[in-house]
């Protein structure tokens, strides 16, 4: 990248992002490389998210996204590098310790059990932290999960899936969530809704890392944007520079 | 009609060791990914020390139905410990080969202890001789052996449905990994299951032992058709391995007495057949791609 794209990425970040910078970081990923077997596929990446604040990784396929946010869950082990959560180092952790000292998982199949039923779907994970949505307050946000709460989970369509995978960790009180492509194959009005639903979560201080194709969605519920490419962040945009940037930055990402 | 009432209950009850066992295999097969070569040296060996435990120490079968699937969940956990946890990482050919390598093992152990000659064991007092019902006589004991492997395959069936260890069990059956994701230690349940299946196994072996012959090579055709019943029912689908392990002793049985010469072939016909209808079993899930 060009230094004056440096210079951009850092008044950027600065000027759009003050809750990101000091101590008052949330999740904390420095120096991560990953592979697979001897492919490299991410080198040195540092990034992090503040408390209520939603930060992109964009890029294009292969570029390295889903990784790292594997990495972060502890399902990816091959690694180097730290990644931290308020504070505690959890880099030598297991996926459910991670889990439960607050990292929410939602991945990009959505992760609905068939064997399960929809509330069971819900009881499922632990509940870690105070905040944890009572399942009432679950069901009062997401009225259809409370119609189907009896059906199998992958009976419900692709949105209420979506739905029922953010509203799962939100019960188990995951201060952080690991969402994975949530507009992927989704109709404009569910998009809009999982986009309600990010802002909500937000504005109860629970930081949202979230991988995304769809810059436009990406655009209206970011904090900040991480660009990914060879494994490598390339640049760290504001949302108002993503957006001023918007037509160039989808040329560059080929889509 | 009263010869092909008394072949469907016998078919019903060798049904029962079959989905007992199969049901074990299942579980197993579900949480830890190994398919338990083991299983059917696993019955084996819960008929063989049923007759032991009659023979030298005068335990009879009520005490030995409790008994040694408590002696066998132990076994299984030591087994789990010991070996198939540490190839758990590996693929999972490799603890395939372990337990078939055990299977060698404890069939030869049984040899040289107890010959080959079968072990004797009687029908329990109580349930012994023949029930008529208007011209049909059944023996008192296989309609016993059928309704307790009904019993527990529903007590099963319940565990695995209505309580937290069974939606934990379902769960990372179905997904290991993403199971974890949400927070579950699934690595704390692998050991119990484990020793939960081989407990299975082991109460078809004490169930099966006042009807069939006991010797340490028992359970080498039995495993072959356990595999058959698993596939039938669809690999990792626990309602699939009860009711297929009911239709194969069905079929078995009909086969000996209709067709004796294809007995053994028409399980493996009605499995292929399955196959080519529905590859991923009767019960089983399609795989997603």
């Amino acid at each position: 990248m060009s230094d004056e794209t440096t210079t951009t990425e850092r008044t950027g970040a600065a000027a759009e992002t003050p809750a990101a910078q000091g101590s008052s970081r949330m999740l904390e990923v420095t120096g991560l490389s990953a592979w697979y077997g001897e492919a490299r596929v991410l080198t040195d990446v540092a990034i992090d998210v503040a408390p209520g604040e939603v930060v992109t990784l964009v890029g294009r396929n292969g570029a390295g996204k889903t990784t790292l946010l594997r990495s972060v869950m502890g399902l990816h082990r091959q690694i180097e590098g730290t990644i931290s959560l308020d504070g505690t180092d959890l880099t030598r952790r297991s996926a459910d310790a991670r889990a439960r000292a607050g990292i929410g998982w939602v991945p990009d199949d959505r992760g609905i059990y068939a064997s399960l039923t929809v509330a069971e779907n819900l009881l499922l994970p632990p509940v870690v932290h105070a905040d944890a949505w009572p399942l009432e307050r679950v069901y009062e946000f997401f009225p259809v999960l409370h119609e189907r709460r009896d059906f199998p989970g992958t009976k419900l369509s692709g949105g209420e899936q979506q739905m029922l995978a953010m509203a799962r960790v939100l019960r188990m009180g995951s201060r952080l969530l690991l969402l994975d492509e949530p507009s992927e194959g989704l109709a404009p009005v569910i998009v809009q809704r999982i986009g309600e639903i990010i802002r909500e979560i937000k504005g109860q201080g629970v930081g949202v890392l979230l991988v995304e194709q769809n810059v436009k969605f990406a655009s209206t519920v970011a904090d900040r944007h991480y660009l990914l490419a060879q494994g490598k962040v390339v640049e760290h945009l504001g949302n108002d520079d993503f957006r001023a940037r918007e037509s160039e930055l989808l040329t560059y990402l080929g889509m | 009609m009263s010869a092909f009432l008394q072949y469907t209950l016998q078919g019903l009850a060798a049904g029962g060791f079959y989905a007992l066992s199969a049901l074990g295999l299942a579980v197993i097969f579900g949480v830890l990914g190994v398919v338990n070569f083991s299983h059917g040296a696993c019955y084996m060996l819960g008929a063989v020390i049923s007759a032991v435990l009659l023979a030298e120490l005068h335990v009879g079968f009520w005490v030995a139905l409790v008994v040694v699937p408590i002696l066998m969940f132990g076994f299984g956990v030591l087994m789990e410990r010991l070996l198939v946890r540490w190839l758990l990482a590996l693929d999972p050919l490799y603890n395939f080969l372990l337990t078939f390598g055990l299977t060698l093992i404890l069939v030869e152990a049984v040899k040289q202890k107890y010959g080959v000659s079968g072990l004797p064991y009687e029908v329990p007092a109580g349930l012994g001789g023949q029930v008529s019902i208007g011209s049909v006589n059944l023996s008192v004991y296989a309609i016993f052996a059928c309704l307790f492997s009904v019993v527990v395959c529903v007590a099963v069936g319940l565990l695995l449905t209505k309580t937290r260890i069974g939606m934990i069990v379902r769960a990372s059956t179905e997904a290991p990994e993403r199971t974890r994701a949400l927070g579950i230690n699934v690595g704390r349940w692998v050991t119990p299951v484990f020793g939960f299946g081989i407990a299975l196994a082991g109460l078809a072996g004490v169930l099966a032992a006042p009807t069939r012959a006991i010797t340490a090579e028992m359970g080498s055709n039995f495993i072959i058709i356990l595999f058959a019943v698993v596939v039938i029912g669809g690999l990792g689908s626990i309602l699939g391995a009860v009711v297929a392990g009911f239709l194969v002793g069905l079929v078995e049985a009909y086969g000996i007495a209709y067709a004796p010469t294809y007995a053994q072939i028409v399980i493996f016909v009605l499995m292929a057949l399955v196959v080519l209808v529905r590859p991923s079993g009767l019960f089983g899930r399609e795989e997603v791609a």
